[in-house]
């Protein structure tokens, strides 16, 4: 099997697999005062201060939540309801329209719901969010309860330079979150160095599991709860604190930002090799977002693991179906809940005709990959691609 | 052999494809998304065309082991049998849109597709038998659905494997419950499934607007009522005319003529007919020497009645039914059989109605 999908999740690390095991055959609630409750406790906020450090955190603005969905959920509408209570002339979204669905559905929801005024921002064709197309958005920034940029794309790859937006959004009073689930162990996230006042992680992008993830969220930062209860998590995130997943959690992350450097060395390396053996394969294959070599302020302006390649002609469906049944896992990108394949959202708002859109597929490498997957993908991907064609685009 | 599996989400075709799998063959799913409405279909949207019957396709897939894909046909099938069954209803034809989606869409569309994609074949979840080239009738009369499948080609049918056509629906079942499918118990789809509240009058005012157009007696050629388009009837229909003449007696839908709106209707002396002619034929095998003494079934549910048939003048046929029918209707197909007790009538072959009349006596209409 040859699995270049890291972007949809990634292989569990061993040493994580190791210590949640270990975790998860102890007894006791970190809210609980007695011993067993002490240990557990001890557990999670040794793994909040383990993740903190290792993305340039205060332990205490570590929210742990269940995911990255959740975390944008929490930071988008929690921000939103916090700064229009206290200012209701502050309505307004600032959100670049190549968000993860999570941020751009919390928005919709939020423009439906409760009132709020959605100003979606101008996009680079690579996908770059500029800071001047932020000013521009933001105005004098008095109506504006909430922007949010992410840092790295999940479909195309494309880093924007988080730092200084969020300097051009604190120039004018206005909170910047952040969706960092791509970016964090690929590319250097130091929360506090970016200045951002909400950042969402999670874990199973880093090597890590399922179901846990993280709100970094500063703590001057107003923010409303989506669960009430016990409150945990400074009374943001209600709940019982799940233990072992944060265990594994800031084990993963420590490990995927301790070694992202030399990891990000050997992925970039494999992944510019795919590329130029698929555009020699495939001539008229056409790379999407940002140059493979381009460069922001704060590091690489692409993620090193991502390809987001388009076969003109061709159906990205029909390459994907081709792909697996050699034993090659890729994506596409977007489908909706009935698995039904769409032109990616994110193509769109860069400008790509719905055609490129459709024909488009992601090869996202990791800590996994190796040379022997490379090859495997260049050894099929030329026939693969003249049967799609063969079997026509939408008639 | 590389087999495709149409996966609807039903009983039928996710024991058809574990049957593919049992016989030995590389096998993967495909569901097809059909939903005409757009709007249901928006990326994101979580009210998707079918979302639940592509949720069971995919669970049985999963279970089977095999690849699952949901492949977007909703522009074809749009165009290709909505909008053929709204047009065809605006002409004052009765169509079967299962015949033209099989003719159209899992039989062209999909199939092309999957040979284009390396597949030699696609397996349904039809109750027909098919074997040797020849389709037949499933054992099980009441589920048989060969009649939607007369207007495929040899060539069509030489890619199609139906599994299922041996087997009753209630074997069908216990197979899906013996491997734990949860889709078992799950209910038969019927009706139209672009037209799922089952009120195609509803569906056709809708898109076809107000038509209206007068309501004539054919014994007496005089104007007995209104109606509001001529897609509300369907010639035999005997329902929900909306007129009562004098004599009490009951009235038949006898004709329908678009460009003056007219629906006609009389009594069920004038409604039989005895000749047919046909638009031209296509065959399941080599086109059989006319004239020839088969067995044709008129509409979908309808009962096979003996018959002649003949060459038309224009590359139709002209079909000669032993006994007299009633709700023969234009637009549907006239499926053609050569009875056989043993193995299962065999289909040779569909042509689409045109017109039909009493050999005897009342005239054509």
């Amino acid at each position: 099997m040859t699995y270049l999908d890291h972007a949809a999740t990634t292989p569990v690390l061993p040493e994580v697999v190791a210590a949640m095991a270990e975790q998860l055959g102890r007894v006791g609630n970190a809210s609980s005062l007695h011993a067993s409750g002490r240990s557990a406790r001890r557990a999670a906020e040794q793994a909040r201060e383990r993740l903190a450090e290792a993305v340039g955190a205060r332990p205490s603005e570590v929210l742990f939540t269940s995911g990255g969905t959740e975390s944008d959920n929490l930071a988008v509408k929690g921000l939103f309801w916090a700064r229009r209570e206290a200012d209701s002339r502050r309505r307004r979204i600032v959100v670049s329209p190549a968000e993860h669905h999570a941020v751009l559905d919390s928005v919709e929801w939020l423009a439906k719901h409760e009132g709020a005024e959605v100003t979606w921002l101008q996009v680079e064709p690579t996908g770059r969010v500029t800071p001047e197309a932020l000013a521009a958005a933001l105005g004098d920034g008095t109506d504006v309860a909430v922007a949010s940029v992410m840092w790295a794309n999940n479909e195309i790859g494309t880093v924007s330079d988080i730092a200084e937006l969020a300097a051009t959004a604190h120039d004018v009073g206005v909170p910047l979150h952040t969706d960092a689930v791509q970016a964090v162990g690929q590319v250097l996230v130091d929360f506090g160095a970016s200045g951002v006042d909400a950042l969402t992680m999670t874990g199973h992008k880093l090597g890590g599991p399922m179901g846990a993830g993280a709100l970094l969220l500063r703590r001057d930062a107003e923010c409303t709860p989506l669960l009430h209860g016990g409150g945990q998590e400074r009374d943001v995130r209600s709940g019982t604190l799940d233990v072992a997943a944060i265990v594994g959690l800031a084990v993963a992350t420590g490990a995927a930002v301790g070694g992202r450097v030399e990891r990000a060395a050997a992925v970039s390396r494999l992944r510019d090799r795919l590329v130029a053996g698929v555009v020699e394969q495939v001539p008229d294959a056409q790379l999407n977002g940002a140059p493979l070599d381009d460069v922001v302020r704060s590091g690489p302006g692409r993620l090193p693991g991502n390809a987001h390649l388009s076969f003109p002609g061709a159906e990205g469906d029909a390459l994907l179906m081709l792909l697996d049944a050699r034993g090659i896992e890729c994506s596409t990108g977007s489908a909706c809940s009935a698995g039904v394949a769409r032109p990616s959202h994110v193509l769109l708002a860069v400008g790509a005709e719905p055609d490129r859109a459709r024909s488009s597929l992601r090869f996202s490498l990791g800590h996994t990959s190796t040379d022997a997957d490379v090859d495997a993908v260049l050894e099929v991907i030329a026939p693969v691609v003249e049967r799609a064609r063969r079997a026509g685009g939408r008639r | 052999m590389r087999v495709l599996a149409a996966m609807s989400g039903g009983v039928d075709s996710a024991v058809a494809a574990a049957l593919a799998v049992d016989a030995g063959h590389d096998v993967t799913g495909v569901h097809l998304a059909l939903s005409p409405d757009r709007q249901t279909l928006r990326s994101g949207a979580r009210g998707c065309c079918s979302v639940e019957d592509a949720h069971d396709a995919r669970r049985v897939a999963d279970e089977l082991g095999i690849p699952f894909y949901v492949w977007d046909l909703a522009d074809r099938f749009r165009e290709d049998v909505v909008d053929d069954f709204v047009a065809e209803y605006a002409a004052g034809r009765t169509p079967n849109p299962c015949l033209r989606c099989n003719e159209k869409i899992k039989f062209t569309a999909v199939l092309d597709r999957a040979r284009a994609l390396g597949f030699d074949a696609v397996v349904t979840g039809h109750h027909a038998r098919l074997a040797d080239g020849e389709l037949r009738r499933s054992v099980d009369a009441a589920k048989d659905q060969s009649y939607v499948l007369g207007v495929l080609t040899p060539e069509q049918l030489a890619a199609a494997m139906f599994p299922l056509g041996g087997m009753t629906k209630d074997r069908v079942r216990e197979i899906a419950a013996e491997r734990g499918f949860a889709v078992a118990t799950k209910a038969d789809s019927h009706d139209i499934c672009f037209i799922p509240d089952g009120d195609t009058r509803g569906f056709l005012a809708r898109t076809l607007g107000s038509r209206p157009g007068p309501l004539v007696d054919a014994a007496t050629g005089a104007t007995v009522g209104r109606h509001d388009g001529t897609y509300g009837f369907t010639v035999g229909q005997r329902r929900g005319l909306g007129v009562s003449v004098g004599d009490q007696q009951p009235r038949y839908v006898l004709g329908i003529e678009p460009v003056s709106r007219t629906v006609t209707i009389g009594t069920a002396d004038l409604a039989g007919v005895d000749e047919i002619s046909t638009a031209a034929a296509t065959w399941t095998g080599a086109a059989p020497r006319l004239p020839l003494r088969a067995q044709v079934q008129l509409r979908a549910h309808g009962e096979p009645v003996p018959c002649e048939v003949q060459a038309g003048d224009d590359g139709g046929l002209v079909i000669r039914v032993d006994a007299v029918q009633r709700g023969v209707a234009a637009g549907q197909s006239a499926v053609l059989y050569e009875p056989d007790a043993d193995r299962g009538d065999r289909v040779l072959g569909q042509a689409a109605i045109r017109d039909s009349r009493r050999r005897q006596g009342a005239g054509s209409r």
